[in-house]
């Protein structure tokens, strides 16, 4: 089968099957309100949130709604049924599909996310634009690198603490850049003060896209 | 691997490690304002990370010809690197909080590279985790060598990339001044890069011995 095709039927696939069982998607998105929530009342119904508060407490609680639910991208789905994709597809077309699936799921979840975190403790960006394409290449990111991670941490015995040690270090350096970059389109800066981080942002995401690429194959076979 | 075996250069790094601590020592510095005698430091603490990169660039180089050539021995060479490059990121930010405690008042003053490398460190720490948790053997290898060359790719932007995008205590970034500006009369130079080569030497003598003690381990148990 050419690549593209692959790809596309195991993303459809992926999409099918959590229609299916819709108390995953529902699971997350219940976990990243409560977050929300919490955040509220923890912080004084809101009156103690500055701005910085507000972008770091925004962007922990997508770090951690991404990795739960790409945690599970390679726990959901039982020991033989992965030896049924073994061998039917390639595993640079499951690679690209998971994080290509994951993506998407991680930006509705950032989407929802923040229309629900705006709602709660209002919203301070100024430009507006500018916050929504980090919000699609922080999906593309988180998805990116915590798909990979989570292949690791499941050929290690589905640990969930593996999971988190793993991620944090791959993931703080981008996280860090978006928290840069955010703030930027917060305090409504100049487009061209934020253009390094958006680069570096997106040439993180080509690296660790790239390397999944070539590296899920070793993964895959063991 | 003929070279490890050799003695010469193990004599080189001695000899060479001599006079860096004699030179560095008594030789002569330039008198600067706040970093006064404290600029020796320079020769024990730079090339800690300059032989931490060099040396965790070669624990990654064999964790890709492993997965390329599934052999034992190169697994055993690329996790013995990482021993030694972590041990001297640790002796590096030793070394830097304690020249930082004379320079910049404080052993830890949030710099953005100290963080980095503080980062850095954490991702190799969840290398060795990954590792223990692994009970087969080959599946550990295959599986820590994806996850190193993986981490290796999100160091190098958190080591070189980051920290020149914001304002640094450290020389060479955010508007400081660099190595340079503090090196009128290059006395410095003529310590430093010895250091850096005699630090790595010493760093390759120490993975060779360790690898040897795991070979022999691994043969004993057989």
């Amino acid at each position: 089968m050419p690549l593209f095709s692959e790809i596309a039927h195991l993303i459809r696939k992926d999409i099918s099957l959590e229609w299916r069982n819709r108390y995953a998607i529902n699971g997350i998105l219940l976990y990243t309100a409560a977050s929300i929530f919490i955040c509220y009342l923890s912080f004084q119904m809101g009156t103690a949130v500055g701005p910085i508060v507000w972008n770091a407490l925004f962007w922990i609680i997508m770090l951690f709604t991404a990795m739960n639910a790409i945690a599970k991208s390679f726990f959901q789905e039982s020991e033989q049924r992965h030896y049924y994709y073994y061998h039917i597809t390639s595993p640079q077309g499951l690679i690209i599909s998971k994080i290509g699936y994951n993506s998407l799921l991680m930006l509705i979840l950032a989407l929802l996310g923040y229309a629900f975190f705006s709602l709660i403790l209002g919203n301070p960006v100024q430009d507006k634009a500018l916050y929504f394409v980090i919000l699609i290449l922080s999906s593309i990111g988180f998805a990116g690198s915590l798909t990979m991670v989570s292949g690791i941490a499941s050929r290690a015995g589905n640990n969930a603490v593996l999971m988190a040690i793993l991620s944090f270090p791959v993931v703080l350096p981008m996280l860090l850049m978006i928290i840069k970059a955010s703030k930027n389109a917060i305090d409504g800066l100049d487009r061209a003060s934020s253009a390094d981080e958006i680069l570096v942002l997106l040439a993180i995401n080509v690296i660790i896209i790239t390397l999944s690429f070539l590296l899920f194959p070793y993964l895959w076979r063991s | 691997m003929n070279f490890l075996n050799q003695n010469w250069w193990k004599w080189l790094s001695i000899g060479v490690l001599f006079y860096v601590l004699i030179a560095g020592l008594i030789g002569p510095v330039p008198r600067l304002a706040i970093l006064n005698e404290t600029i020796r430091v320079l020769y024990f603490h730079v090339p800690m990370w300059f032989g931490m990169i060099i040396i965790l660039t070669a624990s990654m180089v064999y964790a890709i010809k492993f997965l390329s050539a599934d052999d034992p021995k190169l697994d055993h060479l690329s996790v013995e690197l990482a021993n030694v490059g972590v041990l001297f990121g640790v002796l590096g930010i030793l070394t830097g909080m304690l020249w930082a405690n004379y320079t910049w008042g404080a052993p830890w003053s949030n710099d953005p590279q100290q963080n980095a490398a503080a980062i850095g460190l954490l991702i190799y720490f969840a290398y060795f985790i990954l590792r223990g948790s692994l009970q087969d053997e080959q599946q550990r290898a295959r599986i820590s060598a994806i996850y190193n060359i993986f981490a290796y790719a999100a160091l190098i932007p958190l080591l070189f990339i980051l920290p020149r995008l914001t304002d640094s205590l450290h020389p060479g970034s955010g508007g400081n001044p660099g190595f340079n500006a503090y090196d009128l009369d290059s006395n410095l130079r003529f310590v430093f890069y010895p250091a850096v080569v005699g630090w790595t030497l010493l760093g390759c003598w120490i993975t060779s011995i360790r690898y040897r003690m795991r070979r022999i381990k691994e043969t004993l148990e057989e």
